[in-house]
């Protein structure tokens, strides 16, 4: 047996992969967006809140963090409809996708915002700012930009996982795959255009970081 | 001038003032009249307790007992119907806005400019316009002779530099009360006269309260009206800068200077 590679059929499945390539690119999107938004949520209770919410968020947290993210899916898509709540799969997906990464980026705020020096802090109390101009003038504008590498990299990770989707018959690129590889016999193609599209697009969201990181440390260039 | 006068409201009144880190008392029922525009040098040996007494002035820390007035107003407490009760955060607000601090590692915001160091509190707090801000700010960087470093970033002027920054943000709040805790203590020791020399002038050309905490003797005899020497927690002696410097009467107060000017 030696190694066939069908440019005919690859060319025509190159346009269903790429319909499927905007669901992965949308959940990741909604997903990340998700995960940034609740992240701040989790970090605001676990820093300000009161004991008590404090305590449980400590327990989502560590929960969430210390489970495989495909049980996640596959509670949120087969489990909760038992309790009631059914949830279409691309939106037990991005659930999922984004509840998992929140757990990561509230440990990245909490990291950024206490990383900010006490007399900035300080500073900003003896000359009377309010907490409202402290955190917006003082303490965010220094806490962001170390964050940014981070998010991103938790970004490129969030979407090289999105193929577990495909467990949930979301059609992703990789259900996608899968289900022509089904079809025709013919794996190799359609797996390895999946690859080479992680691959594609990990690198150009690897460059864009890097430009809005330098970006953000050439307008900052006051950090000691 | 020692300001006991009781006809007259002193500026800043610390009345049986304590504080407690766990164990450790640093403050232990502190008693401290500041007459308005007095300069005041406070010196002791680490730990006496002298930081925290500028700390709790700027409501940074917390007291534990006592009341401390500024204009015979409580900065500590507010009234309640006819109680006192624990300032709430307003109460504090305002009383702050009497006080100003320049802190040992200046605490300058990195992020901006010189003169958006300047500008971010009269601006955002006191409501003043960009321009009135701008200008009041350009002021005072000329008056600290920084007048040609507007535009540098902290991490682009020197020490010395930096401190005379932390000194005109300070100023720009218009405070009546200027803290300083050991500003001159994290300079290289070329630089510590260029910021000495600012807190001069301005004790000659201002009506400004001053409570400096300090190690340079030297310049605690030039400046100060009065020196307070602390000592675990209380004020172990104080006098007139000649009194207390070269004749002083407490034996802690003549070790601990004699253990200073050992050190040079």
């Amino acid at each position: 047996m030696h190694f066939v590679w069908d440019w005919g059929y690859t060319w025509e499945i190159l346009p269903v992969l790429g319909r499927a390539s905007i669901i992965t690119v949308e959940a990741t999107v909604l997903g990340f967006i998700f995960a940034l938004v609740f992240g701040l949520v989790l970090a605001i209770a676990r820093m300000a809140g009161p004991r008590w919410l404090r305590w449980i968020t400590i327990g989502i947290i560590e929960s969430v963090r210390s489970t495989p993210l495909l049980i996640q899916i596959f509670f949120l898509y087969y489990v909760l409809p038992q309790f009631g709540l059914i949830l279409s799969a691309m939106v037990a997906g991005v659930l999922a996708l984004g509840i998992h990464y929140s757990t990561y980026c509230s440990e990245v705020y909490r990291a950024g915002l206490e990383n900010v020096p006490k007399g900035q802090w300080e500073a900003s109390t003896a000359l009377n700012l309010s907490p409202f101009t402290t955190f917006k003038d003082i303490i965010i504008p220094q806490a962001i930009p170390p964050m940014v590498p981070v998010l991103g990299n938790y970004l490129v990770a969030l979407f090289k996982e999105t193929p577990l989707l495909s467990a949930i018959t979301v059609l992703e690129l990789m259900q996608t795959a899968k289900i022509l590889g089904s079809e025709s016999f013919q794996y190799t193609e359609p797996i390895t255009l999946v690859g080479l599209f992680f691959l594609v697009f990990s690198l150009i969201s690897a460059v864009l970081i890097r430009r809005v990181e330098y970006y953000l440390n050439t307008r900052r260039k006051g950090l000691l | 001038m020692i300001a006991d006068s009781t006809n007259e409201t002193p500026r800043v009144r610390f009345e049986n003032v304590s504080k407690c880190y766990g164990d450790l008392k640093v403050l232990d029922q502190l008693n401290l009249d500041i007459a308005a525009n007095e300069k005041v040098a406070i010196i002791g040996p680490s730990g006496s307790g002298k930081t925290t007494v500028l700390r709790m002035l700027m409501t940074l820390e917390e007291i534990d007992d006592g009341v401390i007035y500024v204009d015979g107003e409580s900065l500590t407490h507010m009234k309640s119907g006819d109680t006192l009760v624990r300032a709430n955060r307003a109460h504090m607000r305002r009383m702050r806005a009497n006080i100003g601090m320049v802190f040992q590692h200046f605490n300058l915001f990195p992020h901006m400019t010189a003169l958006k160091n300047c500008m971010e509190a009269p601006v955002t707090v006191l409501g003043l316009s960009k321009n009135q801000a701008r200008e009041r700010a350009v002021e005072l960087l000329d008056m600290v002779e920084l007048g040609g470093k507007l535009d540098h970033y902290p991490s682009q002027l020197s020490g010395g530099q930096k401190q005379r920054v932390a000194i005109a943000r300070a100023l720009a709040m218009r405070p009546k009360v200027m803290l300083f805790d050991e500003v001159t203590s994290a300079l290289d020791p070329e630089l510590v006269g260029e910021v000495l020399n600012v807190i001069r002038n301005l004790s000659e050309k201002h009506d400004l309260t001053m409570l400096m905490v300090t190690h340079q003797m030297g310049f605690a005899k030039a400046f100060a009206d009065r020196v307070c020497f602390f000592y675990e927690g209380k004020i172990a002696e104080q006098g007139s800068p000649e009194q207390l410097l070269n004749h002083p009467q407490n034996e802690r107060t003549k070790q601990f200077l004699s253990a200073v000017l050992e050190a040079g």
